[in-house]
Parts: structure tokens; C-alpha cells; sequence
């Protein structure tokens, strides 16, 4: 939110900040991820490469090999941040986070049934996943909207159908040949390792293209905050605003989910994580972004060669998002007992 | 006094309902242009809920709203937010938001798609801060303002949208007698200076002192309107509310005082309340005159 007066200028000029930073370390994450791997490069190769300066075998293993994995950690992590940041703040509750209310487990099921019935493909598995997604939002959507949407409600609903859908994926998994359960489950994990370019040039393509029509509907978003009423009368169109933002954030999720299968924390964390960095009310979308991307893409990095065997980073997320959770979940308590004294 | 047909804001024929429990049905009202009219009315009597419609928040299931001639539901929303303000019952304030940001989030409906504080918002937001005497909490956050500051500030947001119609549902509720007194005279100055109020007040006395405009309530229905001081009496708030009672004279302003009988049980079975004035031991006092205090 940018402004004339002070306040407004003094958030705008902190988010502005933020954003700067994020991005200084995502730059210098991706040379990282551009230079680190089983092909031995140096960190001015890697410069020169991109620099233009330097081609052959090494050009083919910056750019073909390792520049795709490090593209879909930013784009994807910029991508679930703001699906984060859209769906805590329409239902107002920090938890409520797209890998909490289910829809990655959604995705995953509409993959599964694509792979296992349709014999896949991946724009069948991309399609799959998309149609997954949405359907959990709608089924979640459906089941918790009376009289308006109540962000508890939603949430609880998104536990339940999350927990239906896991079963669901389990049993699928249970009737499908070895070698298409293993495929399966180690995209079920959450990883990077099939971000190749053939598939993550379409997929970062869609998330780019959802992040650039996301502002148009930021101020909505903002109004929402102040509860649906207030937002209505304020002259928001409440039900309409709010299920293009849902759409968005569903498909930016789905887009993810499709190639790099269920990654969690990110989404819970980033917008939290911005909002306290920038110090504004609300969650600022550009800077959720640009945290998810530092989140991701540094939580890939670590699953590659920090950790002596190289894990999904779907399994990094997770640990973080572990601790994250309980953290909040002090936090959130020790909040309502003061507001409630 | 009330020219149904040329009011600004009106109601003509609606049925009113949540889901499947109906509150109104063949409901018509109009709001007097330039008023302070005054919803009251027992709890559950549908007059939040009339309010929601006039402010097109609740589409009625049948009849329609018309604001400036035109059907309210068809309005876009910016639009009608640009000529009609609501302060519902409920809102959220985000964690950590300024007094000056909230009132600026009333500026939405002016507002283009990638917004910019232009120089006439900021300076709605400074008058609404200062018509609500909030301009020294301007740059506190407003979870650390006291529940009369907080609606006061709510209240600047609802200004800042700069409309000539201003709806609010229970704006007193919860605050101190104080407070709720610096509410009521926020809005007075707000119709003195041109604009139309409307407001859903608990308060009979509240409701007879400010309105200008009052309108009582009971099971959907619009039991009686009009200037307070020929609309409250003693029948009327029987009826509304089925509170035994008696109407005097405000000892201040002159308006309509209601007083509610005293329907206390007696301490000791066949004595009055030490309270009454009599004799003690007599049975019952004689009666009083209408201005006099009410007995037991």
C-alpha cells in the first residue's frame, strides 16, 4: 500500500525494503544452486555463464541442467507464499494454510487418479492436478459456506476433507504396480528433483501469470480483512472478489503441486514471516512473495547438499513447518489469553 | 413528514429472511431525507436486519430496495458504497493496523484498481478523524485503544467514505454511558451539517433525545413511526417492548422519558419497596401524578 502521508510512505518504504533484501538473497541463493552439484563448477564460471560469456558444457549445465530447479524454487515459492497469504487473510486465521485445508492432498488425488486410471502424461498429470485442487475447494467451500464463510469453519472443513482425501490417495497407492506407487510416492513427498525444464518452463509460466493479475485484487483482499461486512459496505463485492482470489490461490497451488507434488510450511509461514518483517497490517502480498521464494528455494538448497543424502525438500519444509507450527500455536494462545484478561 | 416517493432510500414491499426463517415480510419504509431516524424495537424484531437491506448487504427475497430511484441489488458495489455507508455489527480490525490506516480502508469505493492515497483521500481521512475527535490517536494501533476510542475510530472509517447516507447497527452497544453520549453527538453534527443517519440504538431515551426520526419494531413489523415526541408513549412502548412503564418529560431536553415500572418483587410479601415513596407499613402508596416517581 503506497501513500502520500507518512504512515502509508513508512510502510510502503519497509515493504519496499523487504522486497529489496528477498530478492538480494534470492539472487545469491540461485548462484549457490547454479554452482553447487555433481558437475564441478567454479563461482565465476557460473557468473560468466550467465554473464554470457561462457558456453559449451558448462553453459549446458547452468542453464539446462541446474537453472530449472533453481527457476521452480522461486517461482513456486513466491507462488505459495501468496496462495498462503490469500487464504489466511479471506479466512482470517493464520492456519489456514492451502497444505492444512487439504487441497495439496486434493491435487495429489486428482494426479493419482490421472496417473492410474488415464495412464498419464503430464499434461494429463497437470490437468489432473488442477482439476483436484479446485474440486477440494469447492467441496470445502461448499460444505463450510452458511450465511457467509467463517474462517474456523473453513478450516475444520479443510482438516476434514484434507484427512478424507489422504485416505482416498492411500488406497489409490494400494491398488497401483510397484513402480507407479514409487513414482508416486516420492512425488507425494514434495520435491524438486523432477523439476526438469520440459515441465517447469509451462508450470512457472502459469504462476507468473496468476502473481501479475494478483494485484488487481490486493486492495479487496485488504478490505476483507476488516470482516465481510465491513468489506461489503465499503464497497467491495464480497463473493465475487472473494472467489477470484480463492480461484487464484487454488491455482497457484495446483500449478506447484503438479510438478513438484505436496510442499508444506511454505505457504503457512511466508505470509506470517512478511508481515512481521514489514511491520504492516495485513499481509503484504509482494513481500510474501519474495519470502516464499528465500523459503523454498534456501529449503532446496539444504536438501541437496546439506544434508548428506539428498532428501525431497518436501521433507526440509516439513521439519521447519513442524517447528513453525508450534511456535504459532504458543503464540496464538498466549494472544488470545491476554485479549481475553 | 415522510414524502414516500421522493425519500432517497427506501423499502417497498420487501420479504426479509435468513436461509428459511422469514423476519419481514410486505415490508415498505422510507427513509426521511436529511434525518436522524432511529431503529428500535425489542431483540430479534428485524430491525438489524432491515438495516442490512436498506444498506444491500441482505437481498430481499422479494419487493426491492431503491436508493436514488434506482434498485439497490443492481448497484455495482463501489458505486453504492460512494453514496451509502454502513457500520455493521461486527468487524475485524488486522493486528497491528493504525487509526489512520483503518479510516483510510473506508476510502476503498473511491479508490482506483492499484490504489493511491490521492490528496483528497487523506484529506477525508483527516476530517473524519477529526469530526470523531480522533486525531491525537491517529498513529495508535487500534487494538490498544479503549472499546469507545476503537468505535469512534470505526466510526472516522465509515465518514471517510464520504456518503450522503450513513447507516450504523448499534453503534453505542457496549461502550460506557459517556462514550455512547460522544457517539450520538458525533452523528447528530453529522445530520446538522446535511447527511442522513440512520441507526438500530437499545436505548429508548437515547433513541427519543437524538431522533429526529423514530421508528419502533416488533416481529418484522414497523408498529409506529415519527417525530419521538408524538410517536413515544406509554401504549407504544407496551406494545413494542411489553414493558409496563410510564412516559414523562425529559427534565433536560423536554423529549419523551421512559420509565419502566417497577416490576421488582417485593422484599417482604405485601410491603413496597423501601424505595417507594410512602409511609412504611402502609399497603400500597396512594398515586402519584404523571410527572411524579412510579410506584411499586
Amino acid at each position: 500500500m503506497l501513500g502520500t502521508d507518512r504512515r502509508h510512505v513508512a510502510v510502503g518504504v519497509r515493504e519496499a525494503a523487504v522486497c529489496a533484501a528477498a530478492a538480494l538473497v534470492v539472487a545469491t541463493l540461485a548462484v549457490v544452486g547454479l554452482w553447487l552439484g555433481d558437475f564441478p563448477l567454479r563461482v565465476d564460471e557460473v557468473l560468466g555463464v550467465l554473464g554470457g560469456r561462457i558456453g559449451g558444457l558448462t553453459r549446458t549445465v547452468v542453464l539446462e541442467w541446474r537453472l530449472p530447479r533453481v527457476a521452480a524454487a522461486v517461482a513456486f515459492g513466491a507462488a505459495l507464499g501468496v496462495a498462503g497469504a490469500i487464504f489466511q487473510t479471506i479466512t482470517r486465521n493464520p492456519l489456514a494454510s492451502p497444505d492444512i485445508i487439504g487441497l495439496a492432498n486434493g491435487s495429489f488425488s486428482g494426479m493419482l487418479i490421472a496417473l492410474l486410471l488415464l495412464g498419464g502424461g503430464w499434461h494429463l498429470l497437470m490437468l489432473g492436478s488442477l482439476l483436484g485442487g479446485l474440486l477440494a475447494a469447492l467441496a470445502i467451500y461448499l460444505l463450510a459456506y452458511r450465511d457467509g464463510l467463517s474462517g474456523f469453519r473453513f478450516i475444520v472443513v479443510g482438516v476434514g476433507v484434507s484427512s478424507m482425501l489422504a485416505a482416498t490417495n492411500t488406497w489409490l497407492l494400494l491398488r497401483a504396480d510397484l513402480e507407479t506407487a514409487l513414482f508416486a510416492a516420492a512425488w507425494g513427498a514434495g520435491s524438486l528433483n523432477t523439476a526438469t525444464a520440459e515441465v517447469v518452463w509451462p508450470a512457472a509460466g502459469v504462476v507468473l501469470a496468476l502473481l501479475a493479475v494478483t494485484p488487481l485484487w490486493a486492495a479487496a483482499l485488504a478490505q476483507l480483512e476488516l470482516g465481510d461486512d465491513v468489506a461489503a459496505a465499503s464497497g467491495v463485492a464480497v463473493d465475487r472478489s472473494r472467489a477470484i482470489l480463492v480461484l487464484i490461490a487454488v491455482a497457484l497451488v495446483s500449478a506447484v503441486t503438479t510438478v513438484a507434488g505436496p510442499i508444506s510450511f511454505v505457504a503457512l509461514a511466508a505470509p506470517q514471516i512478511a508481515r512481521r518483517l514489514v511491520r504492516a497490517p495485513g499481509l503484504p502480498l509482494a513481500a510474501t512473495a519474495g519470502v516464499g521464494a528465500v523459503l523454498l528455494l534456501g529449503a532446496d538448497l539444504v536438501a541437496q547438499h546439506v544434508i548428506p543424502l539428498t532428501v525431497p525438500v518436501g521433507v526440509v519444509t516439513v521439519t521447519l513447518g513442524g517447528g513453525y507450527l508450534l511456535w504459532l500455536l504458543v503464540h496464538e494462545i498466549r494472544r488470545t489469553r491476554w485479549s481475553t484478561s | 413528514m415522510v414524502d414516500q416517493l421522493n425519500a432517497r432510500l427506501r423499502a417497498e414491499n420487501v420479504t426479509l429472511r435468513y436461509d428459511q426463517r422469514i423476519v419481514s415480510e410486505e415490508l415498505s419504509f422510507a427513509v426521511p431525507d436529511g434525518s436522524f431516524t432511529v431503529l428500535i424495537g425489542p431483540n430479534a424484531c428485524g430491525k438489524s436486519t432491515l438495516l442490512r437491506a436498506l444498506s444491500g448487504l441482505l437481498r430481499p427475497a422479494a419487493g426491492r430496495v431503491l436508493l436514488d430511484g434506482s434498485d439497490l441489488g443492481g448497484l455495482p458495489a463501489k458505486e453504492r458504497a460512494r453514496r451509502l455507508a454502513l457500520l455493521p455489527q461486527t468487524m475485524t480490525a488486522p493486528e497491528g493496523i493504525t487509526v489512520r490506516e483503518l479510516v483510510g480502508r473506508g476510502r476503498y469505493a473511491h479508490q482506483r484498481v492499484l490504489r493511491r492515497f490521492s490528496h483528497a483521500d487523506e484529506e477525508a481521512v483527516e476530517s473524519a478523524l477529526a469530526a470523531t475527535g480522533t486525531t491525537e490517536l491517529a498513529d495508535r494501533r487500534a487494538d490498544e485503544l479503549s472499546g469507545g476510542q476503537r468505535q469512534r475510530a470505526w466510526i472516522a472509517m465509515v465518514l471517510a467514505q464520504e456518503t450522503p447516507l450513513v447507516l450504523l447497527d448499534e453503534p453505542t452497544t457496549y461502550l460506557d454511558v459517556a462514550h455512547q453520549i460522544d457517539v450520538l453527538n458525533v452523528l447528530h453534527r453529522l445530520v446538522t451539517r446535511g447527511r442522513t443517519v440512520v441507526a438500530v440504538l437499545h436505548d429508548l431515551n437515547h433513541a427519543a433525545r437524538y431522533a429526529t426520526h423514530l421508528v419502533a419494531m416488533r416481529d418484522g413489523r414497523i408498529v409506529a413511526e415519527g417525530p419521538p415526541a408524538s410517536t413515544v408513549d406509554t401504549g407504544l412502548v407496551t406494545e413494542v417492548f411489553g414493558m409496563p412503564n410510564q412516559v414523562v418529560p425529559d427534565p433536560v431536553t423536554g423529549a419523551p422519558l421512559v420509565v419502566p415500572a417497577d416490576t421488582r418483587e417485593p422484599r417482604f410479601p405485601g410491603r413496597p419497596h423501601a424505595t417507594s415513596r410512602g409511609v412504611p407499613g402502609a399497603v400500597r402508596p396512594p398515586e402519584q401524578g404523571s410527572v411524579g416517581r412510579p410506584t411499586g
